[in-house]
């Protein structure tokens, strides 16, 4: 094609304008999409013209050809599904269609989050109280609040009664049965666990609902996982506020004479929390685009942070050579610390751009995870000889699958962010990496929740 | 003669690769090579390729630069990678597989019926 200096054509210019004005409305594509394809309009206008056709013809010829922009758009969703995933709907829905299914979407809300409430009180009538029965509630408060939640969004992804009850069910009852059947020592350790392990074990249920039964979309996955970390963000704005608004009442109630602590204590806190659950994740799903640019600010603020922390322990271990003799809590800590690492690799590759270039960002994660590794590497050392000195308790085999599977992960990643930064792999492999291994923390929580129990006999 | 939708889809990739083999190139001129190619017969929708030459880029199989064109505006040229090029050869055998099954068919086909008749005498469902 020879480059003919183009005749200034004014009317062809604000078609053009129009047209591109247009295409911008459709939120699936990027403004650099928009400009590629304004350039291949203009590629094709111009061809017209040199074969005889007029401006206005060749542009009709042209926009025609490009076809039909929603056809094109729901096509760049499909590929580009991060820049509206929580629209996740790519079908256009009428206007009116969906205002009065995003009113009644609220009606649902409020009632689960009642109904929620409701299940969270109705043990009291029972006998059972907050204070006295604190590890029935514990081992229990999962299976009160989160089935609602699957509830909400069994709804919202259309699955069916039926598909619903044979999808969730199952995994509910049987977790309502471990948690109540089990005969736990007084102040064993197993019971602990399986407090911490069964909620996040039904929240990956809640993940099966979440993504509408398609757990093997990897697409949906990343979802899923982003959906987590932006219900995090939301629900601790939402406990915040919470807080500063019971702080002022009671501190108010108090002036004019009124005690109502044991009232906020017994009703408004426990209710307001299981609420929250569900009022964070209908604010993630009402797609508010806030949050979408908090969590990558708090991805970039704490990487680096995260990263010193990780080398000053790290110097300070090395340092005091203290790595034999370090106790059980302290390798409790370093799992959780890896947990934070982890989360803050799954926020930074969620909310990262696939096509971006690597930058300095990328370098600054792969040090944050190799410093976590060296960290890893020698609680690991420490905790097999702790194993094998004193023998396998509950707490310290919980601790140390933890630390195998996040290592498992992590050198992984580790792997695969040297192969992007060095162009061999594109972003894509880390992302999919990540949600093929989303299936081994559900699998670990399961067998901490169903065999540690039996296998520790329940102390 | 207009190509059924699910067989320019499945030829999208195979061709897009092949082409940019010859040396990086923009949309709009892969558009216009397999349109010279196929003599005009393969249309595609324009605004489609863009979403596949993405998922391509996301994939590996390409990479993507801004250029400036002799003309002043800025286009988006995409040139294939090695992955993108061991795509290409595994999309070739399997593509001289199906080929050469079909050229087999149709050869045995001619041979056994009269063409149009044998198609009438078929029972409608």
């Amino acid at each position: 094609m020879t480059a003919v200096p183009r005749t200034p054509d004014a009317g062809l210019e604000a078609q053009i304008g129009q047209w591109r004005g247009y295409v911008q409305r459709h939120r699936a594509i990027s403004p650099a999409d928009v400009d590629e394809l304004e350039g291949h309009l203009r590629d094709q206008v111009a061809d017209l013209e040199h074969t005889g056709l007029s401006g206005d013809e060749a542009f009709l010829v042209a926009v025609k050809r490009m076809g039909s922009l929603d056809q094109v758009s729901r096509e760049f969703a499909r590929e580009h599904s991060e820049r509206l995933w929580k629209q996740l709907v790519l079908t256009a829905e009428l206007p009116e269609a969906a205002d009065t299914r995003s009113r009644r979407e609220l009606v649902v809300v409020l009632a689960l989050a009642v109904a929620a409430a409701v299940a969270i009180k109705a043990p009291a009538l029972a006998g059972y109280d907050l204070d006295d029965d604190a590890s029935w509630y514990a081992r229990n408060f999962g299976l009160l609040v989160l089935p609602f939640l699957a509830g909400y969004f069994a709804w919202k992804r259309r699955l069916g009664w039926a598909r619903s009850l044979r999808l969730l069910a199952p995994p509910f009852l049987l977790g309502a049965l471990v948690a109540n059947v089990y005969p736990y020592a007084e102040d064993g350790s197993t019971e602990v666990l399986v407090a911490i392990h069964l909620p996040i074990l039904l929240w990956f249920v809640v993940g099966l609902a979440y993504v509408g039964g398609d757990w093997g979309s990897h697409p949906r996955r990343m979802d899923f996982i982003r959906f987590t970390g932006e219900w995090a963000v939301y629900y601790t704005l939402l406990a915040l506020g919470g807080a500063v608004l019971v702080g002022l009442t009671l501190a108010g109630f108090e002036a004019i004479g009124l005690e109502i602590s044991s009232f906020i204590a017994e009703w408004v806190l426990p209710c307001g929390a299981v609420g929250a659950v569900l009022v964070a994740a209908w604010l993630v799903e009402a797609k508010q685009s806030v949050v979408e640019n908090i969590a990558p600010v708090l991805t970039r603020v704490f990487t680096p942070l995260t990263t010193l922390m990780l080398l000053a322990y790290l110097v300070a271990l090395l340092a005091t050579g203290n790595v034999v003799e370090v106790d059980r809590d302290l390798l409790i800590l370093v799992d959780l610390i890896l947990v934070l690492v982890l989360g803050l690799l799954l926020y930074a590759i969620s909310a990262r751009d696939p096509l971006a270039r690597p930058d300095l960002f990328d370098q600054l994660q792969l040090l944050l995870v190799l410093s976590a590794l060296m960290v890893d590497v020698l609680m690991l050392v420490a905790m097999l000889i702790r194993i094998t000195e004193f023998g396998a308790s509950p707490n310290k085999t919980v601790a140390l699958g933890l630390n195998l599977i996040l290592l498992a992960n992590l050198a992984w990643s580790a792997r695969l962010s040297v192969g992007f930064l060095r162009q061999r792999l594109p972003f894509s492999a880390l992302e999919r990496w990540q949600t093929t291994y989303l299936p081994v923390y559900a699998a670990w929580a399961a067998v901490v929740v169903l065999v540690f129990p039996p296998a520790f006999s329940y102390t | 003669m207009r190509i059924d939708k699910d067989l320019v889809a499945a030829s999208a990739t195979p061709l897009v690769l092949g082409i940019l083999v010859d040396g990086e190139s923009y949309g709009y001129a892969i558009l216009k090579k397999v349109n010279e190619l196929s003599a005009g017969e393969m249309r595609w929708t324009d605004g489609m390729l863009y979403p596949l030459l993405h998922r391509l880029e996301r994939l590996g199989y390409i990479q993507a630069s801004w250029r400036v064109a002799a003309s002043g505006r800025r286009r988006k040229h995409y040139a294939i990678t090695q992955a993108g090029l061991e795509l290409l050869a595994d999309r070739r055998r399997q593509w001289a597989v199906v080929t050469d099954a079909l050229k087999r068919v149709w050869t045995e086909a001619a041979a056994a019926m009269p063409p149009a008749r044998a198609m009438v005498a078929e029972p409608s469902r």
